[in-house]
């Protein structure tokens, strides 16, 4: 049972790590050529596992910008995972020990959560575990790449390598929207009040990570009091 | 750089944890509100569906039309019902025949 959710976990985590290494290519790369060691910036990537985050820390750390001001950054680019460990709260049993709860947080990212979150029933922490063992030396083997080598990979790959973790999005909303009304309604509403976000004149202004927390706490909310789920927890009515 | 690079690493990990680990940590309780449970159900949905658009028309080098091969790619294999991996290099093939293509004009 564990060693068959570790597998899975494994399994589901080599597309999450793909997608990673372009991505954190590009990180360490950045962070390379504002004067970062690439011992500094993987183990940035090591110890934060996050995009958004760490392209707004590196910022701020290139600029020579207060603790305060990335204490507040971190807090808001990333308060999205508050959302993602509150839902993934109710998916691990609560007879599960307790330091289990303690690992899984350090893996919450985008993806990790996204395959976690929509498993049928309860998820075991060992398939958390298999996913973070591919997805985080992924996430930290890019940067290390990226930060030593600026041009290990022509451009035109990496080009094509970044849209893969959209796909993988793609491939966990669309099938469950296609079943269920409700959920089409809410990823349709989400993606327009996006570009709404990304593209309104004073809509603009607010960063991205911040307009996702805004939209998901909209939709989800919208969806929840207009089509509430059955008691089962698994579709809506 | 005037502020020592380890303590920023040491900021930014810190309060990035903090943030993934307290509501795991805390609300161990099963949540017994309906309306609570619902809108759990839909937060991946929701949040999922704002990072990926209209982002993906700008992640690739080639522009908005790129991307969009990408995203209409990744759409019809994803209603298909194609694994995750399936999609994503679905997806990247076409934005990589896309650009070949653009850049014959």
């Amino acid at each position: 049972m564990e060693t068959d959710n570790f597998r899975q976990g494994l399994r589901d985590g080599i597309p999450i790590a793909l997608g990673y290494l372009a991505v954190s290519f590009t990180f360490g790369m950045m962070a390379a050529s504002g004067g970062l060691s690439v011992w500094q910036a993987s183990l940035i990537s090591l110890t934060n596992v996050t995009s958004a985050g760490q392209f707004a820390g590196l910022s701020i750390i290139l600029a020579g910008g207060s603790y305060l001001e990335m204490i507040l950054t971190q807090l808001i680019i990333n308060l999205r995972y508050c959302l993602m460990s509150f839902s993934l709260s109710q998916k691990i049993r609560p007879d599960v020990p307790l330091f289990h709860r303690f690992l899984v947080a350090f893996g919450i990212t985008d993806e990790i959560f996204g395959l976690s979150a929509v498993k049928e029933g309860k998820v075991h922490p060992a398939y958390n575990y298999g996913m973070m063992a591919v997805a985080i030396p992924g996430w930290t083997l890019g940067t290390f790449l990226g930060a030593l080598s600026s041009s290990l990979l022509p451009g035109f790959i990496m080009s094509a390598l970044s849209v893969a973790i959209y796909g993988m999005f793609l491939a966990i909303i669309i099938p469950p929207a296609k079943k269920n009304r409700p959920v089409l309604f809410v990823v349709l509403g989400s993606m327009a009040l996006s570009l709404l976000f990304s593209e309104a004149p004073a809509l603009k202004q607010i960063s991205s990570g911040f307009a996702i927390i805004i939209i998901t706490l909209m939709t989800a909310g919208i969806a929840a009091i207009v089509s509430p789920i059955k008691e089962d927890n698994v579709k809506p009515e | 750089m005037k502020n020592n690079i380890y303590m920023y690493v040491l900021v930014m990990a810190l309060v990035t944890y903090l943030i993934r680990m307290l509501p795991i940590v805390l609300a161990r309780k099963e949540i017994k509100s309906r309306t609570v449970k619902s809108f759990l159900f839909y937060v991946p949905y929701a949040c999922l569906a704002a990072m990926t658009f209209p982002a993906i028309l700008t992640a690739t080098d080639g522009g908005p039309i790129s991307g969009a091969a990408g995203l209409i790619a990744a759409l019809i294999a994803a209603y298909k019902e194609k694994s995750l991996v399936t999609v994503a290099l679905i997806a990247c093939a076409a934005v990589f025949i896309t650009e070949r293509l653009l850049g014959l004009f």
